[in-house]
C-alpha cells in the first residue's frame, strides 16, 4: 500500500499547488515587478506588436486595429493583470474579437510570439508562465467568435 | 532481431525534412511523447493528449522509436500515430523484445492498434482537463515463451481512460503536467507474454500517473508510475521512471529515462535506460 500511496500523494499535493497559483489576479504586484513594471510591460508590447507586424498568420485580424490604441490598451491589459497600479480601459474580450473567427491555431500563433519576446527580452520563465496563466482563461473568450 | 526497427530509424530520419515543412497549431511539447504502446503520452503510460500539434481545424501525426536496454532484455518500439481535427488518434506499433537466453537470443514481437478519443477539455485552456477514452488491440507474434509459462491467448484489448492538465506557472512559476490513467487490462508484460494466466485471467483495474515539470519552453523533467497485473504468477512488477524529454522544435522530441522493471519472466532487478526519438509532421 504505501508503495502506492506515495506518488498518488504527491498527485494530489501538486493538484493543489496548481489550484492555489491559477487562481487569477490578485493585488499581489510581484509579477509586475518580475515584467519590469510599466517600462518593461511597454518594451514587451513594443516586441509583440512588431512580432504580429511580421506574423503572416494572424496579421490579417489587426488590419483594422489602430496601432497606437491598441499598444495603450494592451499595455494596460498586462499591466493590470499582473497586479500593477493600471486599470484597462478597452471593450471587454468578447466585444473586441466578436465575428474575428479567430481560430485556435491563431490564437497559439500570437502565444508563441508573446513566448518568443519574453524570450527575447529575458523574462525569467517563472514570470513568463505566470503572465500567460492569467492570460490563458480569457482564451474562451477569444476564439470561434 | 531489430532489423525492421533500424530500417524505420533510416526512414525516420530521411523523413524529419519533410516534416520540416509542416507544423501544427498547438503549443510546443502539446503532443507528449510517444509512450511504449504507441499512443500519444509518456515513454509508459498513455495520456489524454493526441498525437502531434494539430488543432481543432488541422491533422497531423508522430512517428517514433524507442529502445529500451535492460539487464537481460532489450525492447524496441516504432510506433505511427496520427489525429484528425484534435478529436481521434489511430496509431500502429510494434514491440521487439530480445531475450538474453545464454544459448543466444530470442524475440517476442507484438503488434498494437491503438484509438483515442479526446471526450472534452484541453491540456492547457479552458475549464475542464483533457479527458480521453483510449482502446488497444495487442496480439503477440510469438507465443512460444507466453505459452510455456502459462498465458492463455495470445491477443486482447486494453481500454484506458486518462486525463491530463497542464498547470501554467503551478510550482514556483514553472509549469506542471498531471496525467492519471486508468487502464483495464489482462495483458502480461504490456502482452510480451500474451495475456491472462494461471493466477487471473479477468480484467483488473490498473492506474498510471505521470508528474513532469517544465524546466523551460523545450525541456521537461518527470516521474512516471505504472501498475501491472500478476497473472501468471511470476511476481510480474508495477513499473516507473525519471524522465528527461527535449522538445528542440515541433518537429522532434527526444527522451531518455531511466526505467524500473523490476521483475520480468524470470529475471528480477530489471533497471536500464529508455530512450526515444519522435518526429512530428
Amino acid at each position: 500500500m504505501n508503495r502506492f500511496a506515495t506518488p498518488w500523494l504527491a498527485l494530489a499535493l501538486a493538484a493543489m499547488l496548481g489550484a492555489c497559483a491559477s487562481s487569477g489576479p490578485t493585488r499581489d504586484d510581484s509579477l509586475y515587478q518580475a515584467l519590469g513594471e510599466r517600462e518593461g510591460i511597454e518594451m514587451l508590447v513594443d516586441g509583440l506588436l512588431f512580432r504580429i507586424s511580421e506574423n503572416q498568420k494572424i496579421l490579417h485580424h489587426f488590419t483594422e486595429a489602430d496601432p497606437g490604441r491598441l499598444h495603450r490598451t494592451l499595455t494596460e491589459q498586462f499591466c493590470e493583470l499582473s497586479g500593477g497600479p493600471c486599470t484597462y480601459s478597452g471593450d471587454d474580450m468578447v466585444t473586441v474579437h466578436t465575428a474575428m473567427r479567430i481560430t485556435e491555431a491563431e490564437f497559439n500563433s500570437l502565444v508563441e510570439d508573446l513566448i518568443q519576446v519574453m524570450e527575447h527580452q529575458r523574462i525569467p520563465i517563472q514570470a513568463q508562465n505566470r503572465l500567460l496563466a492569467r492570460l490563458a482563461p480569457m482564451r474562451s473568450e477569444i476564439i470561434g467568435l | 532481431m531489430g532489423v525492421p526497427i533500424r530500417q524505420a530509424a533510416c526512414l525516420l530520419l530521411l523523413c524529419l525534412p519533410l516534416a520540416a515543412q509542416a507544423g501544427g497549431g498547438r503549443l510546443l511539447a502539446t503532443g507528449g511523447l510517444t509512450q511504449l504502446e504507441g499512443a500519444a503520452g509518456g515513454g509508459l503510460v498513455p495520456w489524454a493528449v493526441l498525437a502531434g500539434y494539430g488543432t481543432a481545424d488541422e491533422t497531423g501525426g508522430t512517428i517514433a522509436i524507442s529502445h529500451t536496454v535492460l539487464p537481460d532484455y532489450n525492447l524496441s518500439m516504432l510506433g505511427l500515430a496520427y489525429t484528425f481535427y484534435n478529436r481521434v488518434e489511430i496509431s500502429a506499433a510494434r514491440q521487439s523484445l530480445a531475450l538474453d537466453l545464454g544459448s543466444g537470443t530470442e524475440e517476442i514481437r507484438q503488434d498494437i492498434l491503438g484509438a483515442k478519443v479526446r471526450l472534452t477539455g484541453d491540456l492547457v485552456y479552458d475549464t475542464l482537463p483533457q479527458l480521453s477514452l483510449g482502446l488497444q488491440y495487442k496480439r503477440n507474434r510469438d507465443m512460444d515463451t507466453p505459452e510455456a509459462v502459462g498465458a492463455e491467448r495470445k491477443d486482447g484489448v486494453d481500454a484506458y481512460l486518462a486525463v491530463s492538465r497542464l498547470f501554467l506557472g503551478a510550482i514556483g512559476g514553472y509549469d506542471l503536467l498531471l496525467n492519471g490513467t486508468l487502464r483495464a487490462t489482462r495483458a502480461n508484460e504490456l502482452g510480451l507474454l500474451g495475456q491472462g494466466g494461471p493466477d487471473n485471467d479477468s480484467y483488473k483495474l490498473m492506474p498510471e500517473i505521470s508528474v513532469a515539470v517544465l524546466l523551460n519552453r523545450s525541456t521537461a523533467v518527470g516521474y512516471e508510475y505504472r501498475r501491472k497485473p500478476d497473472n501468471l504468477g511470476l511476481d510480474e512488477s508495477h513499473w516507473h521512471d525519471v524522465f528527461f524529454a527535449w522538445f528542440p522544435s515541433k518537429q522532434l522530441a527526444f527522451a531518455a529515462a531511466l526505467v524500473d522493471a523490476g521483475s520480468v519472466g524470470p529475471y528480477d532487478s530489471q533497471r536500464g535506460l529508455y530512450l526515444s526519438l519522435q518526429g512530428s509532421f
